[in-house]
């Protein structure tokens, strides 16, 4: 049997686990990792199995944990980094932006950094400021960092191990609202290269393009009107697989894109631009963006008028079509 | 090398059992009144943190940090402070927030998700709370250096726990406040934990030592004993005053919950330390001088326990009567002017919402 039903949570832990086995140079790093295994549990029994010289709690310091990642890199090791919450990412941003991201091209490609940033993303679970943030276009928006984010177990448990064997660093973003969501992962798959893009579901009226944890949504949302969505899930936002989309938007003629991050300059910014420019002739209505809106992530009792829901991506799938 | 691992003096006014010692460098004359609404505070401030936990587990809060274990750190540090000064605290100084007399159920709002903070940092000399860890040290550092260029003789003092002593931030305040010798108090509650990860996650040497490498003085302080924390913060804000520049106060002190309320220290922490620390429990000692001194009788504590009563079930109800914001509240307060990407997606969010209306929808 090499199928299961696993949550997201176990289906990251499983990956990282078997990229341990197979990979003595693979640490795993972050606060709370280790004894805890993670606020969420991802790295659940890891310290215990692997030891805590490979699996560290380190201070609580997260441009530490990025500059040491860098550090542990450039002797060889595999540093897989978690982030505690999306909005701790920050003060790390420097050593990402700054040195994670741009040392392979300064040192002329002969330094390679193959750190994973592991960030849970998103809102959705009530949470307080600072727990439900979607910063991806911060970190697509920056050269030399791959970007990609998972949205079921079964990706979830391929995607981290290929992005703990790519050679170059990887931001890695975890749908944290769907942590707990089970599905079968089949171990022995050949698992799709991870910066490729998957249609998550056929369908001829609307390209609807998502993501973490609005591929669910948007799923949802096809099952609730009689429109025919054809839903692809991104996988991989730097790079982006530009050609399933544009496969998919010259069939249905309309796009609409989705994401929790706000709308204004986000990553639905590139996504419209770029449909734009190979679609153009094909396109029956300009691709439509739903979003968050501009304004910080809002107090938790208002977090479902901030999310994209059902109700929003239909309106916008209605107002495709109706154009 | 090695490192000297002496067991680092700790400042004690009042032992576990309720002596008093007295230390002619850190002086302090209380009243019986004094003691008696010292004792008040904590007793207080504990029933709050107890009824906010009891309104998470019953869903009426998202989550609460709670401060058992650390109202005397809270409370003596709180009462030392002058109401010009200011503080920068984190989410678990509700003890403080009492002493700047913060309404408790203000408190809450964040806490249930109605809002980002309730208060007006202004008027009660107490800023919002800080979730980001360590940011806040700086904030403090910078208003402190505004106090200075004011000529004023008000105070900073910045709280952060343990787990904040390895952010940079926290290292960069300690720098600047040193530089400039800026008017500030560096209250740090080592509560031995950050989440799971106990002190020796963060630090080899007591965490006060620290400060001598940045340039200034370091000490830690019982942070049970609401006597001595409340006499060397005093100190270390008529330091600050008089332009003696910073000082990092260690109070040693101990997390006697879960880190929040989504938390669960039986994966990393023993029972048996708990037990330990609950014979040091800073009402307890309190309540022991209180009475070995004939101080205080039944009554008196048949009172405070009254008032303490009525203060959590007012909080209780108060926090079931706040309301949800109406949704359009997430546009407010983006701006301090006028801002045209606002206004245009606040009047599109209008006409969406009111689209449910037409069909009846609630
Ligand atoms: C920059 C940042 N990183 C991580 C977190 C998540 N986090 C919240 S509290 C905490 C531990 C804080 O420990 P300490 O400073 O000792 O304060 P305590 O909670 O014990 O009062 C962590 C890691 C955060 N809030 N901010
Ligand atoms: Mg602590």
């Amino acid at each position: 049997m090499t199928t299961t039903t696993l949550t997201l949570a176990k289906a990251l832990n499983e990956g990282m686990r078997k990229a341990m086995e197979e990979d003595p140079k693979v640490l795993i790093m972050g606060e709370d990792v280790g004894r805890l295994g993670g606020v969420f549990r991802v790295t659940d029994g890891l310290q215990k199995d692997f030891g805590e010289d490979r699996v560290i709690d380190t201070p609580l310091a997260e441009s530490g944990i990025i500059g040491t990642a860098i550090g542990l890199a450039l002797r060889g090791y595999r540093p897989v980094c978690e982030i505690q919450f999306d909005g701790f990412v920050f003060p790390a941003a420097d050593q990402i932006i700054t040195q994670l991201a741009k040392m392979h091209m300064r040192s002329l490609g002969l330094v390679r950094l193959p750190v994973v940033v592991r960030i849970p993303c998103g809102g959705g679970i009530g949470a307080v400021e600072h727990h439900s943030e979607s910063p991806e276009a911060y970190f697509t928006h920056t050269a030399g960092l791959r970007v990609v984010a998972c949205s079921n177990p079964a990706d979830a448990y391929s995607m981290i191990q290929q992005a703990i064997a790519c050679d170059d660093p990887v931001i890695f973003f975890e749908p944290k609202r769907r942590y707990w969501d089970k599905a079968p992962v089949d171990r022995a798959a050949d698992p799709l290269p991870f910066d490729r893009a998957q249609v998550a579901l056929a369908g001829t009226d609307v390209t609807v393009l998502a993501y973490g944890p609005m591929v669910k949504t948007c799923l949802e949302a096809s099952g609730a009107t009689d429109r025919s969505l054809e839903v692809i899930d991104l996988r991989s936002l730097n790079p982006l697989d530009l050609p399933v989309v544009v496969d998919s938007v010259r069939r249905t003629g309309r796009c609409v894109v989705v994401h929790e991050a706000p709308v204004f300059s986000g990553y639905g910014a590139e996504l419209a631009a770029r449909i734009t420019e190979a679609c153009f002739y094909h396109l029956e209505a300009p691709v439509l963006r739903v979003g968050g809106y501009s304004t910080p992530y809002p107090p938790s009792r208002l977090e479902d008028h901030y999310l994209p829901d059902l109700d929003r991506v239909l309106d916008a799938v209605d107002r495709s079509m109706e154009f | 090398m090695t490192l000297d691992t002496a067991q680092p003096e700790l400042i004690q006014l009042l032992t576990p059992e309720g002596e008093r010692i007295d230390r002619p460098d850190y002086p302090l004359d209380l009243t019986p009144d004094e003691i008696r609404d010292l004792y008040r505070d904590l007793v207080n401030v504990r029933r709050i943190d107890l009824e906010a936990v009891a309104l998470t587990r019953q869903g009426e809060l998202g989550i609460w940090a709670s401060l058992l274990g650390q109202e005397a750190a809270q409370i003596g540090s709180g009462r030392a402070l002058r109401p010009s000064d200011m503080v920068f605290p984190t989410y678990r100084e509700h003890g403080v927030a009492w002493c700047r007399q913060v309404e408790p159920i203000k408190l809450l709002g964040l806490f249930r998700g109605v809002n980002h903070s309730g208060w007006d940092p202004a008027e009660h000399g107490f800023h919002l709370y800080t979730i980001v860890i360590g940011s806040q040290t700086l904030h403090a550092t910078g208003y402190a250096m505004g106090i200075q260029r004011d000529g004023s003789d008000d105070a900073t003092i910045a709280y952060f726990g343990d787990g904040a002593t390895s952010q940079g931030d926290v290292n960069e305040a300690f720098v600047w406040a040193s530089v400039f010798n800026t008017p500030i108090v560096f209250f740090c509650q080592n509560n031995q934990w950050a989440i799971s990860e106990p002190l020796e996650k963060q630090s080899r040497i007591p965490l006060y030592k620290r400060a001598q490498g940045f340039g200034f003085p370091g000490l830690r302080v019982d942070g049970n004993d609401v006597f001595a924390c409340l006499a060397v913060t005093r100190k270390a804000l008529a330091d600050a005053r008089s332009g003696q520049g910073p000082t990092l106060i260690e109070a040693f002190t101990y997390r006697m919950g879960a880190h929040t309320t989504t938390d669960d220290p039986t994966r990393y922490r023993l029972d048996g330390e708990l037990e330990a620390w609950k014979l040091k429990d800073p009402i307890e000692r309190v309540k022991a001088y209180l009475v070995k001194n004939q101080l205080a009788g039944a009554d008196f504590f048949a009172d405070v326990e009254a008032q303490a009563k009525q203060i959590g079930s007012d909080l209780r109800k108060a926090c079931l009567e706040l309301p949800d914001p109406p949704p359009q509240a997430m546009f407010e307060h983006v701006y301090a002017t006028e801002h045209s990407l606002i206004t245009a997606e606040q009047s599109a969010f209008a006409d969406y919402l009111s689209s449910f209306a037409d069909e009846g929808v609630s």
